[in-house]
């Protein structure tokens, strides 16, 4: 662990010589591993080959390794313990590999073609039984070797979980910078791991709540920029922005349905918070809850057929589930949560299995997992003011914001907790994170 | 503690009128930015905030008046009994004065989830909203607005900055 923590610096020392060198303005600055991982498949992962005498213009062992680590589901073993570095097949002798104990092998090269063209190409091996299980060659410039990288990583993963990897979807998420007297705010999108951010909102005022449209194209958030708050929905690619609630009162928790027609949100118009959704193709507006509590933060089940909201109706914020049917609300919100004082800000897992959330008890606000058939209730992070959780688009890992040392920091948690790790970021405190849908 | 709290609010109201009065004034809607982050910023400096020259002068200076914040408990949006008297006297002062319209902004601290806290802050300004109301003031002449846990007081991560952020706030128009 400590020689990983090591590892950890060094690589945050060269990512930023390279940063420097590179001029890039990037998001994250280091990711730090805070637990590692028990249990999890060791992987070998050799830095790439790189032929001309500079330095590479892209770590892709460090990216994979951190990808593959982030879910959890793997252990890369420590640079330094690496038997040897091999970076063709001819070159793997599979005994150095079974004497450090890891069933898999990664390893690749990076080789400049011509001005900003590059080839990337890898090899995933089984060591046991010493056979090769993936192989690829990519073409691509300076801008594209983080996205490879990804999608190597993506490719390691399907190969041996059996599951689609997201290490090339988007985030998104709100950061606050202090400038002295006053805030400045802004939404960016940044890839999965915090790289590549992209300032797509500066605001002046407050912005909350990004949630991605099922097409990933679009992002529903809150801003306050007319003084009080209203929702807005936004092309990423185009920038074209439209207002699509500002009715009297609050405007809050924009919530995409499964088929991205609709979108639930939260107003007080009627005098206290309540649940409503909007057709975006009629602008009609269909109330879902009318209880004189407060209801909000909606979230639909992946089948469109349900929404789950908080409510503190029962006198503590807690989870109510409703169905939805063409025109409203089919039955009585029935309650979800019964453990701990504080639940809130439910999402559901793309399965529909399970719902994350906000889980209060004895003053520490941690990010549980509810597992509805059994109820059992998961801490997924014990966290002290744990805020707004999502589900990665494959259901393994869950994405929150947390708060270390007095500031906003993301953080990522495999769904069984046994790895943790946070994406420090450049500038701001960094918030409200929502991760997109599969490409 | 009374004492304290009724020092914070002066400073707090205080900060409020400098923030405030560099930009748009609040009747229109406009809810200047650097209102509540003055207040915060201008906490650590106390030389600045006994400056009664730049208070408002329909308020009687060191009267009820001039305390515009109300403090809750946690997840709650119930008046405690020692802000009754503060907004009775406002609620008698708004009353006869029938042109006098304001904003009632209710703000909570950074725990639990932010869209919550939105909602629970327009509670606390509805709160304080509905007693102004028993003394006669005109629902026209109050306007209610939330920040949730966007616009802290106090930026610690500890209970003495969120009793100061847990708050409602009275916003007379160019103050």
């Amino acid at each position: 662990m400590k020689s990983r923590r090591q590892f950890s610096v060094l690589r945050a020392l060269l990512l930023c010589c390279c940063l420097f060198a590179a001029g890039a303005a990037h998001g994250v600055l280091t990711i730090e591993i805070t637990q590692g991982v028990r249990g999890a498949m060791p992987i070998a992962i050799v830095p790439f080959g790189w032929s001309a005498p500079s330095t590479p213009p892209e770590r892709m062992a460090s990216i994979i390794g951190a990808d593959l680590a982030r879910s959890g589901y793997f252990a890369p073993l420590a640079e330094a313990d690496l038997p040897s570095r091999p970076h063709e097949a001819a070159a793997v002798r599979f005994p150095d590999w079974r004497m450090v104990r890891v069933d898999n092998l990664v390893i690749g090269s990076l080789q400049l073609l011509g001005p900003d063209s590059y080839q990337v190409k890898f090899h995933l091996f089984d060591v046991y039984k010493g056979k090769s299980l993936a192989g690829y060659s990519f073409r691509t410039n300076r801008q594209g070797l983080r996205r490879v990288a990804h999608q190597i990583s993506d490719i390691i993963y399907e190969k041996l979980t059996g599951r689609k990897g997201v290490f090339s979807t988007s985030i998104a998420y709100v950061t606050a910078i202090r400038k002295g007297n006053s805030f400045s705010y802004a939404l960016s999108v940044a890839d999965a791991d915090g790289y590549n951010e992209q300032v797509i909102l500066d605001a002046p005022q407050p912005l909350m709540s990004p949630a991605w449209s099922p097409d990933g194209q679009r992002l529903a958030y809150v801003s306050f920029e007319t003084g009080r708050s209203a929702i807005y929905i936004q092309d990423v690619g185009t920038a074209k922005r439209t207002r699509v609630a500002s009715f009297k009162g609050i405007n809050s928790a924009p919530a995409w349905s499964p088929d991205g027609r609709k979108l639930a949100f939260t107003s007080s118009k009627n005098g206290n918070a309540d649940i409503y959704v909007l057709d975006l193709g009629s602008r009609k507006v269909t109330r879902i809850t009318t209880s004189r509590a407060i209801d909000t933060e909606a979230a639909w089940s992946p089948d469109g057929g349900s929404i789950v909201f908080t409510s503190d109706r029962g006198g503590s914020p807690q989870i109510y589930q409703v169905s939805i049917g063409p025109s409203g609300p089919t039955g009585r919100p029935r309650r979800v949560t019964y453990e701990g004082s504080y639940n809130a800000r439910a999402s559901f897992s793309p399965d529909g299995s399970k719902l994350v959330m906000v889980h209060g008890d004895r003053g520490r606000f941690q990010i549980a997992v509810l597992e509805l058939k059994s109820g059992q209730l998961t801490i997924v992070a014990d966290t002290r003011l744990g805020e707004s959780p999502t589900f990665s688009p494959n259901g393994d890992m869950v994405l929150y914001a947390n708060e270390v040392k007095g500031r906003g920091v993301l953080e990522v948690a495999s769904v069984d907790s046994r790895s943790h790790q946070r994406l420090r970021f450049a500038r701001g405190d960094v918030r409200e994170p929502a991760w997109s849908p599969m490409p | 503690m009374k004492n304290l709290f009724y020092w914070m609010s002066i400073m707090l109201f205080t900060a409020g009128v400098v923030g405030c009065s560099a930009t748009a004034p609040v009747e229109q809607g406009e809810v200047s930015t650097p209102s509540a982050r003055g207040a915060a910023d201008q906490l650590e400096g106390r030389g600045m905030v006994r400056d009664d020259a730049s208070r408002g002068k329909a308020l009687d200076e060191g009267s009820l008046l001039s305390r515009t914040t109300i403090y809750f408990a946690f997840d709650s949006s119930e008046i405690a009994p020692e802000f009754r008297d503060l907004l009775r006297a406002h609620g008698k002062y708004l009353a006869s004065h029938p042109e006098i319209r304001i904003t009632i902004e209710g703000h909570t601290d950074e725990r639990g989830s932010r869209e919550y806290n939105l909602a629970l802050g327009e509670r606390r300004a509805y709160a304080v909203r509905q007693l102004l109301m028993l003394q006669g003031v005109a629902p026209n002449q109050l306007e209610v607005i939330s920040f949730g846990e966007e616009r802290p007081a106090a930026f610690e991560h500890d209970e003495s900055a969120w009793r100061l952020n847990r708050r409602a706030v009275l916003r007379y128009p160019g103050r």
